[in-house]
């Protein structure tokens, strides 16, 4: 398996060269123009001087190769530096001053540095919702398939659908509605600066993470519960489950043992395949709730024609995705005797 | 319907009027229409040490009587002892208890192993439910199970997609004898295999009939691998059991007409006879086991059908010792 993994990792490298390129391509199409939210009593010239000092006048493929360099060359070394800081290979990677990084045209800061910045809200907030997402929906999937037909299962089925049909801008601004403002029990913005140090300011992030990562776990767990029940019904139905029971197995080991393992095998894999996701950071509840992650960073940079910021995030989302496909490939080997890789 | 005159205590199991039936729900608010009659009616015994035979055509209920016979369908009416013990009205907690004395081994082998647990694991597993026997004495089973049906005991920690049709069902069998049962049903055991393995399977089958007393419940629709294995064979037609006999008389003399169109068309291996062979072919379609026709369920397709077939179900009759037959005219 771990010379699968290798080779797999070694294809991933020209197919995100070539992802690079694709959305490097795109955004340059696009239209859009960095100076474009400057205020129009900017003379044309002065534009253009802006215009020419973040580069944006040189060829295409020039401001490609240097976003290459930028990212993928003077980044990790300036990581290297870091770590290496007052060891005995300080002096291998040092002169960070001399490279040149992704910086946003925006807000003048390095990318890297606004994505390191944003990313520990994305992950509270989102990646809490799918831990809870995934917390409500195995049992809920568990339970309707066991009992296929009956009032459990229909209730069930009937909220998954509601969870999954109506839009998270729709059940955000509803629960704003009724927890904030008529209730006023949760908090509507989420607040960044929040610094958690004893109980009374632990109760207050809980209070604000509350509302978020129920609109997105409600999401998250329709979908899954569907996943699961269709995979526990998929199982309940198989002979080996019948040859438990005419072993005398007890009910409880019969589901949870044979036919629940069985079951997480897809289970776990659709999980894995929507982890990326997380850090993609659900981009429209970020904005109602004014939580100031990945997404509403990406959304920032796309308003202003960041074409760095957008570029580098999309980037870092395509590595995201093509390292989660190979790690549920992975989990599926390990998860299924059935399937090897060599 | 009478009960055969059988002394109890020959009679490992005995079913008595058995009848499972599966409700049909349609329609918006699933109302229920209808019921499949799977097994409707069903009366038979089997003798300590045995084999009984199940024959009849796909979707006839053999199956299901089987299952039924091992409490993994609740059946609708009837009654089923297993010596003196009426399994039908157990208790979930009181049927694991039988569980040990009564087994199965299935058609399809590769679906009745469970994926994930490796071949040690799916044999041990009734052994950790049933027995208080520690991890060594289970290992030692195991292997002795796995060298009872004819494998290689080092095979313990393959997966069961690792072997082949004829080695998985033989795991099947060492599955279903762990508890050393008394009974077991095999229901089709040997459908899902090749020629050459299906007779390696069932003489496995016999051979372990003969050391450990087994008494066997054979579910088939291959008449010519019943003939070789039963002792007593039952004809099920549409939930029914149309005859009842040893083998020898319901292959030599078989009294009633499906009994006759079935075994007409087995082949005979010898050209001479083969040329020669008369079949009885039956038209139609078997009818469907939600609306079954009134009187003999069989009358659709008898070529011997009279009117009093259409109305009056035939009575459960002792044609001569030992051999009954559902039906109002055969002799």
């Amino acid at each position: 398996m771990g010379s699968y993994a290798i080779r797999r990792l070694l294809f991933a490298i020209p197919t995100l060269l070539v992802i690079s390129f694709i959305v490097f391509g795109i955004l340059d199409l696009a239209p859009g123009d960095p100076t474009g939210q400057l205020p129009l009593t900017i003379p044309p010239e002065v534009r253009e001087q802006i215009r020419e000092a973040l580069g944006f006048n040189q060829p295409f493929i020039v401001r490609y190769g240097l976003w290459l360099q930028q990212f993928l060359i003077n980044e990790p070394l300036n990581l290297l530096e870091k770590t290496c800081d007052g060891t005995w290979c300080a002096d291998w990677f040092a002169s960070s001053e001399t490279r040149l990084r992704v910086t946003s045209w925006s807000t003048r800061s390095p990318v890297v540095d606004l994505i390191i910045e944003r990313t520990p809200q994305t992950l509270w907030v989102v990646g809490m919702s799918y831990v809870v997402g995934i917390l409500i929906a195995i049992p809920i999937g568990i339970v309707s398939a066991y009992k296929q037909y009956s009032i459990f299962d229909q209730v069930g089925t009937f909220i998954s659908m509601i969870g999954f049909s109506v839009p998270t801008f729709f059940t955000g601004v509803l629960m704003i509605v009724i927890f904030s403002v008529q209730l006023g029990w949760f908090p509507s913005v989420y607040d960044t600066t929040l610094v958690v140090n004893d109980w009374p300011s632990f109760w207050l992030q809980v209070k604000q993470m509350i509302m978020p990562v129920m609109v997105l776990a409600l999401f998250n767990a329709s979908q899954l519960s569907r996943f699961m029940r269709a995979s526990m019904l998929d199982n309940l139905s198989q002979d080996y489950v019948r040859t438990a029971r005419a072993k005398g197995v007890a009910e409880k080991i019969v589901l949870l043992v044979h036919v629940l393992r069985n079951s997480l095998i897809p289970v776990i894999t659709v999980i894995a395949l929507s982890i990326p996701q997380i850090f993609g950071g659900a981009i429209i509840t970020e904005q109602i709730f004014r939580v100031n992650g990945l997404g509403a960073l990406l959304i920032n940079g796309i308003q202003s024609a960041d074409y760095p910021l957008v570029q580098t995030l999309t980037f870092l989302f395509a590595v995201l995705i093509v390292l989660f496909n190979l790690i549920a490939d992975l989990l599926y080997g390990m998860l299924d005797p059935r399937i090897r890789y060599d | 319907m009478s009960v055969e005159a059988v002394t109890p205590e020959d009679a490992l199991l005995r079913v008595s009027d058995l009848k499972i039936h599966f409700p049909i729900y349609k329609g918006v608010f699933r109302r229920k229409i209808g019921d499949v009659k799977a097994v409707d009616g069903v009366s038979f015994e089997i003798r300590r040490g045995e084999t009984l035979g199940l024959v009849g055509e796909s979707g006839c209920g053999k199956s299901t009587t089987g299952r039924a016979v091992l409490r993994l369908y609740d059946p609708t009416s009837g009654d089923v002892h297993f010596e003196d013990r009426d399994i039908a009205h157990l208790s979930n907690s009181e049927m694991r208890q039988m569980r040990p004395r009564m087994q199965m081994i299935f058609q399809d082998p590769q679906a009745c192993l469970n994926p994930r647990m490796t071949v040690g694991a799916i044999i041990a597993e009734p052994l950790m439910e049933h027995t208080s026997m520690r991890e060594a004495q289970r290992k030692e089973r195991v292997q002795e199970l796995l060298e009872a049906v004819g494998m290689n005991p080092n095979f313990v920690n393959r997966y069961p997609h690792e072997f082949s049709g004829g080695q998985r069902q033989r795991i099947g069998i060492a599955r279903a004898l762990a508890l050393d049962p008394d009974f077991i049903v095999c229901d089709e055991p040997i459908a899902a295999l090749d020629v050459s393995i299906q007779a390696q399977v069932v003489n496995l089958l016999e051979d372990l009939q003969d050391q450990r007393g087994l008494t066997y419940l054979f579910i088939s629709h291959d008449l010519s691998m019943v003939q070789h294995i039963a002792d007593r064979v039952a004809v099920m037609y549409l939930g029914k059991i149309m005859e009842l006999a040893s083998m020898e008389d319901l292959f030599s003399q078989p009294k009633h007409p499906y009994t006759q169109a079935l075994l007409s068309a087995v082949p005979v291996p010898d050209p001479a006879t083969e040329a020669k062979r008369e079949r009885v072919i039956l038209t139609g379609d078997v009818p469907s086991p939600s609306n079954p026709p009134e009187g003999c369920v069989f009358c659709t397709r008898c070529p011997i059908a009279q009117k009093k077939c259409f109305t009056e179900p035939p009575e459960w009759r002792e044609l001569q010792p030992d051999q009954f037959v559902a039906c109002h005219f055969a002799q």
